[in-house]
């Protein structure tokens, strides 16, 4: 007699809903059986049985919801020797590799590129009278971001490897392929560096393509013609021949995926001149400079997170949100020392936030949101205030961004420092696969805290 | 074969040309690997439901064919390498059940000591060049085991697995190329599973007939009943042979098939359940062995019930090793990045 478990779809499944029984008790199984269907917010799967034997009870009914990951669900007399309990999650409608985690998680510039710094200061749009928020999430409000811009500009298109009919690898382009069709939402074959070069050479005749890459760490095949042939030409033609192309996709780690998978490259693509780099924390963010990046005429790398895809956030509703690129975001105020981050660190750069303020440490935290064109200005302003300077980046230290930042508020902010700056990053190895190796290399709250503690000599 | 259709190649009939000839003790050996494969394939699903395994996990259930066809025909010293989807080779290769799945729990008592995870898996001893993340790069990796086996003249010869959907990728022709021209010892195993991920070959291909995918490089190639055992070893001694006579590289294409979504957390909605069923149902390479054994009388309901139980017993005592085998050390974080230089 064996017990078959409530089975996990990713590694973040907590609980779900137990949507279907295909079996009763008394009904026969064999290996491969759909006995069940599961769900969670954002899929749906099958369970198959792993092992024959009878039915002889269901424990937990039809349409139970929180049924926690791991709870005998059904009991099953089998043979002699047969293997263990548990079924296998046979597919799920979410995402193809693996799942976001359920919770939430909290989120550069160039030097020389002063052309591309309008005279006026950079400010969000006002939101006029009226205007209600709703609550997004990061996936959705990429996808929202898209279909403006092409409802807006026949010249946009998307391609990339699972984009039309699968509906994105993570699900981001939900819904695209079916209102503007297989010529705007193309479907790729697996050839990085071949259909980023299309994309780049469809720029020079003035289209605006975005390219998905499934993940950033696939673009490495790519990265050439990003940098070579995007980033470049521009130059190289004496200002004769534009890209405007948006190259984006998800970002840094996920879960357990290891090395090859696990990578932050914003330090890379922010080193490049010619091109500007976004990596946004929250939904109006992305939303709002994912449609800037579509409109802007040079070649824009756009750096998302798979772990912030589920998380939801407020986005002005109706108006055409559009935040210019190239301009940080103070999101907590404080005196005590200044918290710089991107991307999903500036969620963990939060909650240390809270917890340094409970400890009477205020903590300013700077989300860089554009890294290239940095906005200095902003992070030298913080730390004139607080004379303190903490980075945070889920990228290697060695020559990043934090480096970068760093020389930044050293060589503009100097005489205001009152502590070398600390930087908060990767451990410098390949991101391990095993648990606990993985926690201990990545950033993580705790050392955001310490990092802050120790700047302020606390 | 007509554009958009890749229907399965037929089954030929063992023993009727004599090219798939078999005798008892390999047939035996064939049928046990192939249900190795596949018990440690569901087990590792079962894992994943559990939360003991994370990330991607990419199961082989399906396909067990053609790395067991494969490995048969493998001389000591002759490589192989693959892509994600490499339980099945590691097993069939020689690995320890136990180190295969103590590396997908993540456990020190993994073959790459719980830090490369199910997609980077790698065995020295048993010429196994991994397990590569990265879609199409084990195609270039594996031509270099080539040209090292040319350069050192050791008569080894390299065999490259990848997907349909790899072979898409650009480095694959750069590889040919190179290959054919400097006549390297290379095996390109393509498993034409009919997916990439959600995307058929017919959607990704302009030419669907993979094994031609080498002819204006002048490499030959052919297609292969990849859910055959039989084709896939006499078709890999074939080329073998090809590969260590100094003819330079061949292409296998095996037609096969994958059960299970992609990865774990694949809805599969691409394809109908019916289409896996009808697979499952008369070409599973496992049943078909199993009826070879019975036809022959070579063994009985009993009889590969027993192989059965053994095989299980291995695979839990392998998912209990992975189960409690423990982390690793925090100090293997900052070990392997790089190799001590001895004065
Ligand atoms: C360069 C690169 N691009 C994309 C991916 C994501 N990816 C992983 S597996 C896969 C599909 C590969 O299909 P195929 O080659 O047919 O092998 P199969 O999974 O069917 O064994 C994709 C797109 C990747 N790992 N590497
Ligand atoms: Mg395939």
């Amino acid at each position: 007699m064996t017990d078959i478990l409530m089975p996990a779809l990713s590694p973040t499944m907590e609980e779900g809903t137990l949507a279907k029984w295909h079996v009763k008790a008394g009904d026969t199984v064999k290996s491969g059986d759909v006995i069940a269907e599961i769900e969670t917010d954002k899929a749906t799967m099958e369970v198959e049985a792993v092992d024959e034997g009878v039915i002889s009870e269901i424990l937990v009914a039809e349409g139970a919801q929180e049924v926690k990951v791991n709870t005998p669900i059904a009991r099953l007399a089998g043979e002699a020797g047969a293997s263990p309990p548990a079924a296998a999650p046979q597919a799920a409608a979410g995402d193809p590799e693996k799942q976001p985690p359920e919770k939430a998680q909290p989120q550069p510039e160039g030097e020389g590129a002063v052309a591309v710094v309008p005279a006026e200061p950079l400010k969000d749009p006002e939101l006029p009278a009226g205007v209600t928020l709703a609550k997004v999430t990061i996936r959705d409000a990429l996808r929202d971001a898209m279909a403006e811009e092409m409802r807006r500009d026949p010249d946009v298109f998307l391609m990339g490897e699972e984009v039309a009919e699968y509906q994105g690898a993570y699900k981001v382009s939900r819904g695209l392929l079916e209102e503007f069709g297989a010529r705007r939402v193309i479907d790729t074959p697996i050839t990085e560096h071949g259909f980023a070069g299309l994309g780049v050479g469809a720029a020079m005749t003035g289209l605006k393509p975005i390219v998905e890459f499934m993940t950033f760490n696939f673009a490495m095949q790519a990265i050439d013609q990003i940098i070579n042939s995007a980033a470049k030409t521009l130059y190289m033609s004496g200002g004769q021949l534009k890209t405007s192309i948006v190259f984006r996709g998800p970002n840094g780690a996920a879960s357990r995926v290891a090395a090859q998978h696990s990578q932050d490259y914003a330090s890379w693509y922010a080193h490049v001149p010619g091109l500007k780099v976004i990596a946004p924390y929250d939904a109006a963010d992305a939303k709002g400079l994912l449609k800037a990046a579509i409109r802007d005429p040079n070649p824009v790398v756009f750096l998302e997170h798979e772990m912030l895809y589920g998380q939801e956030f407020d986005v002005p509703e109706g108006i055409d949100w559009v935040v210019p690129i190239g301009k940080a975001k103070v999101r907590r105020e404080g005196n005590g020392v200044t918290i710089v981050a991107y991307s999903r660190m500036v969620g963990l750069s939060l909650k240390a936030a809270e917890i340094l303020a409970a400890e009477g440490l205020e903590a300013e935290v700077v989300d860089l949101r554009t890294l290239r064109p940095l906005d200095h200005a902003t992070i030298v302003e913080s730390v004139k205030k607080t004379g303190r300077l903490v980075t945070v980046e889920e990228g290697w230290g060695p020559f990043g961004v934090g480096a970068y930042v760093a020389a930044k508020v050293v060589e503009e902010a100097f005489d205001w420092l009152d502590a070398p700056p600390a930087r908060v990053c990767q451990e410098d190895v390949p991101l391990p696969y095993a648990a606990n190796l993985e926690a201990l290399s990545l950033p993580s709250v705790e050392k955001i805290v310490a990092a802050a503690k120790a700047v302020a000599y606390r | 074969m007509a554009r958009g259709q890749t229907g399965e190649v037929a089954r030929r009939k063992p023993n009727g040309d004599g090219r798939f000839a078999a005798d008892k003790d390999e047939l035996l050996r064939f049928y046990r690997e192939m249900l190795m494969i596949r018990r440690f394939e569901e087990r590792a699903g079962q894992l994943y439901g559990m939360g003991l395994i994370g990330g991607f996990c990419h199961l082989y259930i399906g396909q067990e064919a053609i790395a067991v066809g494969v490995e048969a025909v493998r001389e000591p010293g002759d490589q192989i390498i693959t892509g994600y989807r490499d339980h099945g080779h590691m097993l069939a290769c020689g690995m320890d059940p136990k180190e295969v799945m103590a590396e997908l729990t993540g456990r020190i008592g993994g073959s790459s000591r719980g830090k490369g995870g199910s997609m980077h898996m790698f065995s020295m001893e048993a010429g196994f060049y991994g397990g590569h993340g990265i879609v199409g790069a084990q195609v270039s990796l594996g031509t270099g085991l080539a040209l090292a086996n040319k350069y050192r003249g050791d008569g080894r010869v390299s065999f490259t697995y990848f997907g349909d959907g790899a072979a898409n990728q650009g480095q694959v022709y750069e590889s040919f190329n190179m290959a054919e021209l400097w006549s390297l010892p290379a095996i390109y195993v393509i498993e034409n599973n009919q997916y990439a991920m959600g995307t058929s070959v017919e959607r990704s291909s302009a030419l669907v007939e993979l094994s031609k995918r080498g002819a204006s490089f002048n490499i030959p190639g052919e297609q292969v009943d990849g859910m055959d055992v039989l084709a896939v070893r006499d078709a890999a001694r074939k080329a073998a042979e090809h590969a260590r006579s100094g003819k330079g590289p061949y292409i296998l294409e095996m037609k096969t098939y994958r059960y299970r979504g992609h990865s774990m957390s694949d809805p599969a909605k691409y394809r109908t359940r019916e289409e896996v069923d009808e697979v499952r149902k008369t070409r599973d390479p496992i049943d078909h062995v199993e009826e070879l054994l019975e036809k022959h009388g070579w063994a009985d309901a009993a009889g590969l019930k027993e192989i059965d139980a053994e095989v299980k017993r291995i695979v839990a005592d392998a998912a209990e090793f992975a189960r409690t085998s423990p982390e690793p050390d925090p100090s293997e974080l900052y070990t392997d990045v790089y190799t001590e230089v001895r004065a």
